[in-house]
């Protein structure tokens, strides 16, 4: 046998994924296309509120048939492996609760924690692969003077996926390769087009995979119900900051820290979630000006660029996917607790979203907004 | 790449004299076998012969051969048939309806069997022992003054167990109630007949016995009536509307001619030695493995087997890489594999469900094959079970 490498390839049936399959089978590699099915699209459908059938969404069959497709049409070898019952356990049922408890979750990076680079990551070395590709925009480089694997922004800094990827470890990063990390979208879809990859035009997936039309109140609703527990009555009091009680809302999954809209009571100037107290039913609101903090703690933190934080540590810190990184302070609390200092306040810090840290383009780590 | 071909339980490849007695019914005998003239006395002869060949496969007057799309068609045209029929001739709604079936059968009688539920049929699921056994005595306490159905298959798909179909046969009579049986993963491994099962419905399918895939047959005991799926002429006696599929059903007749002399010659004898020496020797390389259905019979063809601390599907994935084609149960739609619901009745584990794996053979097969298969999964096994995080786990612990 020639010393190729084997590279086992995340396929999800999109655009970019799809690229890498054809870029790494065209540079000369033994590739072998992998596809997770997650979630069974048809299994909440016709409950209140969700649609009968959804196409062309993640984990639909339209995109296994795709992804099969594609490894048709550039000759490599092509499997589904089926992780519905892990994609329940570890993404979808700690989605629902984290709503139920009041904050606002990140089920896509708790996919690349439990899921992609864990499970499919195990898979793809049992069936022999030395390395795991995905289409995710990212790089990742190894630094010599440190000897650590690092995360980095990607060249296209508008695709930048990395505040989801905060949480792979070391020896996740050692066998991930992130193909398109040097390449802009536009570039990755000639690519595909150069390849005769019918699917060249699709769109881009935008919404969390599971819930379609990407109304998660809906899900909740209608996941709670499959499962023969009502919804938890969640409803409580709407109350000021200073604890007046100014209203009742219908339950806190409704509400997320930030969220203008919908509250339902009239006063003189407009309102907003300052914070959602999960025990104690509450929805706090106030004004605007309110929703700016300085401070925020991150738990079950993951370090990347760095083994551990001695000393406290100025970074550039994103809140949210779309966040514009804010600079910041970051020391450590405890073993996996870090206290972020900005700067300058930040509007709506929402607990339950994740806190990435940046120093220049490399990702020095990231946890959980408590 | 050498490719060896171990699933033949999903479905054989055709054999070369099967092919080349269907090769001259595409274009030159190309008639309707309904059509007055030389061409339809040509193909309609054919199919003629076809049936009396099926006929004899398993004992039974070639009128009582229906012949069918395949072993799902046979399964359905059977029960919706047989419940339409009577349905009709008693009057009665089918609420009153009761049918007896097992938790192991095949989904094309699982999935029928849910769809009467659905229409407002009760059907008992009888439960098989740890060996994947179907108890008679279970199916006699299951039978009500109202059953008008038994649907047992004759051998496992996942396991190749051998139902005792005689003795649910002598119980079905007693009662006087319909018995069907599911005989797909049977036929051209053991001997088949109906009079010994006493059966009045029993069906099989071309492409599990080395015939092409989209052909099969189901046989109907003189007197059964039933109720047609498809309307249209009169095709089959009025069973099954729609032209005969001509070269597939000369494929199922030749195939059904080899399949019986097979049995007879020895052919069954050499399979059922390769797959004695494929079991013993991986369960003498393997550790923490075992037989899913020992100690049961099965048809000599089948091995279904757990490997602990590993996980089927990835396992599949590596062995066809290498050029192994094995299987770990049900395919559903997407490609993806959910654990066996046979195996899971016979009370295993989830994880041992997943860990297992199904190795079928043909009589293509030779002793290169197995030779083969011995040098791949036990190489791959101890990968799996290098990177597998339980196994290193409990592998710690004691």
């Amino acid at each position: 046998m020639p010393s190729t490498k084997t590279i086992a390839v995340a396929m999800s049936g999109g655009v970019d994924s799809s690229a890498v399959a054809a870029m790494l089978r065209a540079e000369g590699h033994n590739v072998v296309g992998l596809t997770m099915q997650l979630w069974n699209q048809r299994r909440l459908a016709g409950h209140e509120g969700m649609p009968e059938s959804v196409p062309g969404r993640c984990c639909s069959l339209d995109d296994v048939y795709d992804a099969r497709r594609v490894a048709e049409t550039i000759g490599i070898p092509h499997y589904v492996v089926n992780q519905e019952d892990r994609f329940e356990r570890d993404v979808v049922r700690p989605f629902v609760q984290e709503y139920l408890s009041g904050r606002t979750p990140i089920p896509c990076s708790l996919c690349n924690n439990h899921l992609k680079f864990d499970q499919l990551l195990i898979v793809a070395q049992q069936i022999g692969a030395d390395s795991l590709a995905t289409g995710h925009y990212a790089r990742v480089a190894f630094d010599e003077l440190s000897g650590r694997w690092l995360l980095k922004l990607p060249v296209d800094v508008a695709k930048d996926q990395t505040y989801f990827l905060f949480g792979l470890t070391q020896d996740q990063l050692s066998k991930t390769i992130f193909p398109l990390g040097g390449m802009t979208k536009p570039e990755v879809r000639d690519l595909a087009r150069s390849y005769g990859l019918a699917l060249a035009d699709k769109p881009d997936s935008q919404e969390i995979c599971f819930v379609p039309g990407g109304d998660y109140k809906n899900f909740i609703d209608a996941y709670l119900a499959e499962d023969g527990d009502a919804l938890p009555d969640t409803a409580g009091e709407l109350v000021t900051s200073d604890g007046r009680v100014i209203g009742e809302h219908a339950g806190i999954h409704n509400f997320t820290v930030g969220q203008r809209k919908g509250l339902g009571v009239a006063t003189g100037s407009p309102l907003y979630v300052l914070e959602i107290k999960g025990d104690a039913r509450q929805v706090v609101v106030g004004n605007q000006e309110d929703l700016y903090s300085k401070t925020l703690r991150a738990g079950k933190v993951n370090l990347i660029s760095v083994g551990a934080i001695e000393e406290p540590m100025t970074v550039e810190v994103k809140i949210r996917h779309r966040h514009h990184a804010a600079t910041a302070t970051i020391e450590k609390i405890s073993d996996d607790e870090v206290l972020v200092t900005f700067a300058e306040a930040q509007r709506a810090i929402t607990p339950g979203q994740a806190a990435v840290f940046y120093k220049d383009d490399v990702v020095v780590g990231g946890g959980w907004i408590v | 790449m050498r490719r060896v071909y171990l699933d033949n339980n999903a479905t054989t490849p055709v054999l070369p004299a099967v092919l080349e007695a269907m090769e001259p019914y595409f274009a030159e005998h190309f008639g309707n076998a309904s059509s007055i003239h030389h061409h339809g006395q040509e193909t309609r002869a054919a199919v003629e012969r076809a049936r009396e060949a099926v006929a004899l496969l398993v004992g039974c007057r070639a009128s009582e051969i229906v012949l069918t799309s395949g072993g799902t068609e046979g399964d359905n045209l059977a029960i919706f048939g047989l419940l339409s029929s009577e349905m009709r001739r008693s009057g009665l709604v089918r609420e009153g309806d009761h049918v007896i079936s097992s938790t192991i059968e095949h989904h094309a009688v699982l999935n029928s069997c849910k769809q009467l539920e659905s229409e407002g049929c009760s059907v008992t699921y009888v439960h098989c022992d740890a060996r994947g056994l179907i108890d008679p005595d279970d199916v006699r306490r299951a039978v009500r003054p109202n059953t008008k159905l038994i649907t047992i298959m004759m051998a496992n798909n996942e396991t190749g167990v051998l139902q005792p179909v005689e003795a649910i046969g002598k119980i079905a009579a007693e009662a006087d109630v319909y018995f069907h049986t599911d005989a797909v993963q049977a036929a051209g491994k053991v001997p088949i007949d109906v009079n010994a099962i006493g059966c009045d419905l029993l069906s099989i399918s071309g492409h599990k016995m080395q015939a092409p895939q989209g052909v099969g047959a189901l046989y109907v005991r003189k007197g059964t009536r039933l109720q047609p799926l498809f309307h249209g002429g009169r095709h089959e006696r009025s069973r099954r509307a729609g032209t005969e599929n001509v070269p597939g059903i000369v494929g199922l007749g030749k195939a059904a001619e080899l399949a019986k002399e097979g049995l007879a010659s020895g052919d069954v004898r050499r399979m059922a030695d390769l797959r004695a020496r494929l079991e013993s020797s991986l369960l003498g390389k393997i550790e923490s493995c075992g037989v899913n259905g020992a100690g049961a019979p099965r048809v000599p063809n089948t091995t279904n087997i757990y490997f602990d601390y590993v996980e089927g599907e990835p396992l599949v994935i590596a062995l066809d890489l290498k050029g192994l084609a094995v299987s770990t149960g049900a395919a559903c739609s997407s490609g993806a594999l959910e654990p066996s619901h046979v195996l899971t009745a016979m009370g295993l584990s989830g994880d041992r469900a997943r860990a297992s794996l199904r190795f079928s053979l043909g009589k293509q097969n030779t002793s290169e094959d197995v030779d083969f298969a011995l040098r791949l999964i036990p190489e791959t096994i101890s990968r799996l079970r290098e990177l597998s995080p339980v196994y290193n786990k409990e592998a710690f612990s004691t």
